[in-house]
C-alpha cells in the first residue's frame, strides 16, 4: 500500500489554502486555476451547485443572495452569539431558527450550516491535492485559530468529516506557523508568534527546545482582523454618503444598493492594501444616480482610525506574556504571520510590544498550510526533516464546571499542555437518585453565565443508594486538537455510568453522516469520475483554442509537417475523448501541448494583452451598522 | 463537544501490574517498551512515580524537564498517530497523565499541595467545601487569620473599607492610596517569604524521606508545618487579591 497521502490545510477567513511536505519542503498546491489561494467565498450556481472560490466571488455579483463568505465566523456559534456579525455581513440565516440550535444560512432556498459551507470549500482544496497526487486524499490535519473553543474546534473536524476527509489533527494556526519557521532553523529559544489574519488575531509564545516546539501561553480573540478594519473603512464611506447626499445604503431591503455597498468594499479593501505602501490613496466609487464618492486617506489617517482595532491586539500579547512569565527582553524572536501583518502599523506595533524587530521571512498568507503540512508529515510518520520535531500545544481556555451558586469552578486551567486531565467526583443529594446533571463551561470568568457552555451531560443509572453514598468519578479529558473527552464510572459498584451528552452548540454524529458529501466507498469512483469530467472540459477547452490558433495568422508561419502532426493529434484526442479512459485523454492532451508548443509562442508574440476588469468582489449588505467617528476631512461628492 | 468519541473512551482499564511488553513481550520500562518503543496502557501511579521520582519536594526542576521531554517524545498522540487505535487511546492516556503530572510538579506550590494530598491533606477540598458552603448559605468564607497577621489585617481591612467608601463618593485621598499600596507591599514580600520558609521544610520532609520509613509522628509533624505555611501564603494571596480589586475600582 502507498504510504499515507496527508495534507495540511489552512481553512481560513478569507482564504483557504493545501499543502503538502515534498521531500524535506512543505509546499502550496495550487487550485485548477493556478493560484495558491482559495477564497473562502462559496455560492450556489443557477441549477444549485455549488461553486467555490474565485468563481463563487465571481458569481456573487449578479446573486448575493446565493453566496456566502467569512463563514468561519460563524463556525460553532449560536444565533444569540453573532448579533454583532449581523451588522456587517450579509449572513442570510433560515426563516425558521431556533436559539440554541446549530445556525443554518440561506444560499437561494437551499440551508446550509457552517461545517457544511466550510465543508464545500474543504472539498475543493481536497479536489486540488486529489489531482496533484493522482488520486483520492482522504486524510488531512486542519488548522484552526489558536483562541477557538470546544464548540469552534468541533464544528471545523465536523466539516472535514462532510468533506470526506479524516481529520488527523487539529492544530493552532500560530503553532503551525512556528512549525514552518522552525524547519530549517534548528536554534533553541522562546519565539512569539504574533497571527492576525481576516478574522482572528492569536499571540502564541513558544520555547523552542532541540525540536521540541513547547506553547507556553497563548491568547488571542476570535473576532478581530482584516475584517474589522473594512468594515470600519465602510462604515465611514457609507455615513459620508448619508450624511451628504441623504442616501442610506445600508438598509437591507434596497437590493439594488448591494452592488454599490459591494463596491464600495472592494474600493476600501484595495485602500487598505496601498496604504501599505503609499502615503496617501483616493476612494473614487459611483453611485447610484451617477454621482461618485471621492475621498482622499492619508496613511497618517488611517494609521489614527485603525489604531483602535490593533490596539486591541495588545491586551492579549500582554497576557501572553505575563501568563509565560515572561518579559519582552525574554523572548527572543517574533514571527508575523496573516495578511493583516502587512499593515506598517501593527508592525511598528509589534516592535514596540516585544522591543525587537519582527521576523517576515516566510509569505504570512502561506506560512500556517506549510505548518500544517509539516505536521501532517510528523503524523505520517516524519522524514527526515522533521523526525524530530514534537508539537506540545496548550488549551487556550480553562475548562469549568457549574458548582452551586452559578459560579465555575475551573479543573484544567488554560495554557495546560494537552492532552490533558482531570478528574471529578460526585454524588447524589437524595436517596435512590439515579441521575446527576454536569454544566460544562469553557472561559476565564467567575460566574458560568459569563462563561461560554459546551455542553450538559447527564449521569445516568447511578446504582440506589443513600443520598451521598454513590461517588462517581468523572474525568474530563482534552485531547490533543483542543476536543474535550468526558467518561464516568460510579466507584462503589464499579459500574460504568452513562453519559447523555447535549452539546451546547454543534451538530449532532446522525448529523454529520448526514451530511457526509462523499461517500467514502465511492471515494475511488468519484475520483475516477471527476477526472474523466475535468479531462473532457480540458479536451473542450484545448480543442476550442486550436480551432482559434488555425485562424490565427501564426498558422501560416508553420510548415506543412508541422500542421499534419497537429492534425494527427487532433484527430487522436477527440477519438479518445468519447472513451472512459481520463488517463488517456490526460496523455492525448499533454502530446497535443507539446506539439502545439511553437503555435502558441507564435501566437504569444502577436497577442495583446487584456486586462481583466468588471468587478469580482464579493457583495455585501450591510445591517444596521455603527457610525464611526474618524478623524479625516469631509469626504467630496461630485 | 465530542460526541463518537466519547463512548469511545472507555474508563481507564483497571489496574494491572505486568511487567512485559503487550506487543514483542519483553520487559518494558514503565510506560513505553525499551524494546519496541510500543506505549503500554496506563497503570495507575501517583505523579512522583510516573517520573520514576522518590515522592521528595526539593526537586531538580531542569532533569524534570528533561525527563518530561524524553517521555513527551515516547508518548505524545502525534508520534503514534499510526499506530491501532487501542495505542493511539492508550498513548493519550499516557500523555495526559505525564502532563498532568510535569504541570503539578515543575510547580512548588502545586507540587507541595500534590504530596500533602498524597498524604491525606485535602487543601483545597477543603477550601472548596468551605466555599460552597459560604455560598449555598450566601455567607462570606469565614477565614482563620493566622495570629501573627491579625493586627496588620485588621487595619488593612478598615483602610479598604475607606478606600471603597472613597471611590463610592468620588473623593481621593493620596494619603490613604501610598498607606495601602505599601501595605499590599509588605504583603507580597511576606508572600515570597513564606515560600522560602515552605522550602526549609521541603529539606526536612526529604531528609526523613531518605532515612526510609519515617515515624508517623515526624512525618505528621512537617506535613502540618507545611499546611500552616500553606494555609497562610494562601490568606496572603487572597488578601493581595482584595487589595487590588480595591485599589482597581
Amino acid at each position: 500500500m502507498a504510504p499515507d497521502r496527508i495534507v495540511g490545510i489552512d481553512l481560513g477567513t478569507t482564504n483557504s489554502l493545501v499543502a503538502f511536505m515534498q521531500g524535506d519542503t512543505p509546499v502550496v498546491i495550487p487550485g485548477d486555476d493556478g493560484l495558491n489561494l482559495l477564497p473562502s467565498v462559496v455560492a450556489l450556481d443557477p441549477n444549485h451547485q455549488p461553486v467555490i472560490g474565485n468563481a463563487a466571488r465571481n458569481a456573487l455579483i449578479e446573486t448575493p443572495e446565493r453566496a456566502v463568505y467569512s463563514i468561519k465566523r460563524l463556525m460553532g456559534r449560536g444565533v444569540e452569539d453573532i448579533q454583532q456579525e449581523l451588522k456587517f455581513f450579509p449572513f442570510r440565516l433560515a426563516d425558521d431558527m431556533q436559539p440554541g440550535e446549530v445556525l443554518r444560512i440561506k444560499l437561494g432556498d437551499k440551508t446550509f450550516t457552517p461545517p457544511e459551507i466550510s465543508a464545500l470549500i474543504l472539498r475543493q482544496l481536497k479536489r486540488s491535492a486529489d489531482r496533484f497526487f493522482g488520486g483520492p486524499v482522504t486524510k488531512a490535519v486542519i488548522t484552526v485559530p489558536a483562541y477557538f473553543n470546544d464548540a469552534q474546534r468541533q464544528a471545523t473536524k465536523d466539516a472535514g468529516r462532510i468533506a470526506g476527509l479524516e481529520v488527523l489533527r487539529l492544530v493552532n494556526e500560530p503553532t503551525a506557523a512556528s512549525l514552518a519557521y522552525g524547519l530549517d532553523k534548528k536554534q533553541n529559544g522562546i519565539i512569539a508568534v504574533y497571527d492576525f489574519g481576516g478574522g482572528t488575531f492569536d499571540i502564541s509564545i513558544l520555547k523552542l527546545h532541540d525540536q521540541i516546539f513547547e506553547v507556553i501561553a497563548t491568547n488571542g480573540d476570535t473576532h478581530l482582523g482584516g475584517d474589522d478594519i473594512d468594515n470600519l473603512l465602510i462604515t465611514i464611506a457609507l455615513d459620508d454618503i448619508r450624511g451628504d447626499l441623504g442616501l442610506d445604503l445600508r438598509n437591507n431591503d434596497l437590493r439594488g444598493n448591494a452592488e454599490t455597498v459591494q463596491a464600495i468594499r472592494k474600493a476600501v479593501i484595495e485602500a487598505k492594501i496601498a496604504l501599505s505602501s503609499e502615503p496617501s490613496v483616493k476612494l473614487d466609487i459611483e453611485l447610484p444616480g451617477g454621482k461618485r464618492y471621492q475621498r482622499e486617506i492619508t496613511r497618517e489617517q488611517y494609521e489614527q482610525l485603525i489604531q483602535p482595532v490593533i490596539d486591541r491586539t495588545v491586551g492579549a500579547c500582554k497576557q501572553a506574556m505575563k501568563d509565560a512569565g515572561l518579559k519582552p527582553e525574554q523572548i527572543d524572536e517574533v514571527v508575523l504571520v496573516g495578511g493583516s501583518t502587512r499593515i506598517p502599523k501593527v508592525r511598528a506595533l509589534v516592535k514596540e510590544l516585544f522591543h525587537r524587530e519582527p521576523h517576515i521571512d516566510l509569505n504570512p498568507d502561506e506560512v500556517v498550510a506549510l505548518g500544517a503540512a509539516v505536521q501532517a508529515n510528523i503524523l505520517g510518520g516524519g522524514s527526515e526533516a522533521t523526525e524530530n520535531m514534537l508539537l506540545l500545544d496548550v488549551t487556550p481556555l480553562s475548562l469549568g464546571i457549574e458548582v452551586a451558586g452559578g459560579v465555575t469552578d475551573k479543573i484544567i486551567l488554560r495554557n495546560s499542555t494537552i492532552p490533558a486531565s482531570a478528574t471529578q467526583f460526585y454524588t447524589t443529594q437524595i436517596d435512590g437518585q439515579a441521575n446527576v446533571a454536569i454544566h460544562v463551561l469553557q472561559g476565564e470568568r467567575e460566574l458560568a453565565k459569563d462563561c461560554r457552555s459546551l455542553a450538559r451531560f447527564d449521569l445516568k443509572g447511578i446504582p440506589g443508594m443513600a443520598a451521598g453514598i454513590p461517588r462517581v468519578e468523572v474525568r474530563f479529558l482534552i485531547d490533543a486538537n483542543g476536543i474535550l473527552h468526558v467518561s464516568a464510572r460510579e466507584q462503589r459498584s464499579g459500574k460504568e455510568a452513562e453519559i447523555q451528552v447535549q452539546p451546547s452548540y454543534g451538530l449532532t454524529d446522525e448529523q454529520v453522516e448526514g451530511m457526509i458529501l462523499d461517500s467514502f466507498d465511492n471515494a475511488e469512483e468519484d475520483f475516477r469520475r471527476r477526472q474523466l469530467i475535468e479531462a473532457r472540459s480540458e479536451t473542450a477547452t484545448i480543442l476550442a483554442a486550436l480551432e482559434k490558433g488555425k485562424k490565427d495568422p501564426a498558422w501560416g508561419q508553420l510548415t506543412t509537417d508541422e500542421k499534419k502532426k497537429i492534425a494527427k493529434m487532433e484527430k487522436s484526442l477527440v477519438a479518445l475523448h468519447a472513451e472512459e479512459d481520463y488517463k488517456a485523454i490526460r496523455k492525448a492532451i499533454d502530446v497535443l501541448n507539446q506539439g502545439t508548443m511553437r503555435l502558441a509562442e507564435l501566437m504569444m508574440d502577436t497577442a495583446v494583452s487584456t486586462a481583466l476588469k468588471g468587478k469580482n468582489l464579493d457583495e455585501t449588505d450591510l445591517g444596521e451598522a455603527p457610525t464611526a467617528p474618524h478623524p479625516m476631512a469631509k469626504a467630496e461628492f461630485e | 463537544m465530542t460526541k463518537a468519541a466519547l463512548t469511545a473512551i472507555s474508563a481507564p482499564p483497571l489496574p494491572q501490574e505486568t511487567h512485559s511488553c503487550w506487543s514483542c513481550g519483553s520487559m518494558r520500562a514503565a510506560h513505553f517498551c525499551e524494546s519496541c518503543g510500543k506505549v503500554q496502557p496506563p497503570v495507575p501511579v501517583d505523579y512522583f512515580s510516573f517520573f520514576g521520582l522518590a515522592p521528595k519536594l526539593d526537586l531538580d526542576i531542569k532533569a524534570l524537564e528533561k525527563s518530561f521531554y524524553e517521555l513527551s517524545r515516547k508518548l505524545h498522540p502525534d508520534l503514534n498517530a499510526r499506530a491501532g487505535s487501542q495505542e493511539q487511546e492508550w498513548s493519550m492516556e499516557q500523555s495526559s497523565l505525564l502532563n498532568d503530572a510535569y504541570r503539578t510538579l515543575k510547580d512548588p506550590i502545586k507540587r507541595t499541595q500534590y504530596l500533602l494530598h498524597l498524604e491525606g491533606v485535602e487543601l483545597e477540598e477543603q477550601s472548596k467545601t468551605a466555599t460552597e458552603q459560604a455560598r449555598a448559605t450566601g455567607e462570606t468564607k469565614k477565614q482563620i487569620v493566622p495570629p501573627d497577621l491579625l493586627e496588620e489585617v485588621f487595619e488593612l481591612n478598615m483602610q479598604l473599607e475607606e478606600l471603597r467608601m472613597n471611590k463610592k463618593t468620588g473623593e481621593d485621598d493620596p494619603a490613604l492610596s501610598e498607606e495601602v499600596g505599601k501595605q499590599k507591599l509588605s504583603l507580597e514580600s511576606k508572600h515570597e517569604a513564606l515560600l522560602g520558609e515552605l522550602q526549609t521544610y521541603w529539606k526536612t520532609w526529604d531528609n526523613l524521606i531518605d532515612r526510609g520509613p519515617a515515624p508517623l509522628a515526624e512525618r505528621a509533624q512537617v506535613r502540618d508545618k507545611m499546611v500552616d505555611v500553606l494555609n497562610r501564603r494562601n490568606y496572603i494571596h487572597n488578601l493581595v487579591r482584595d487589595v487590588n480589586a480595591a485599589m482597581e475600582d
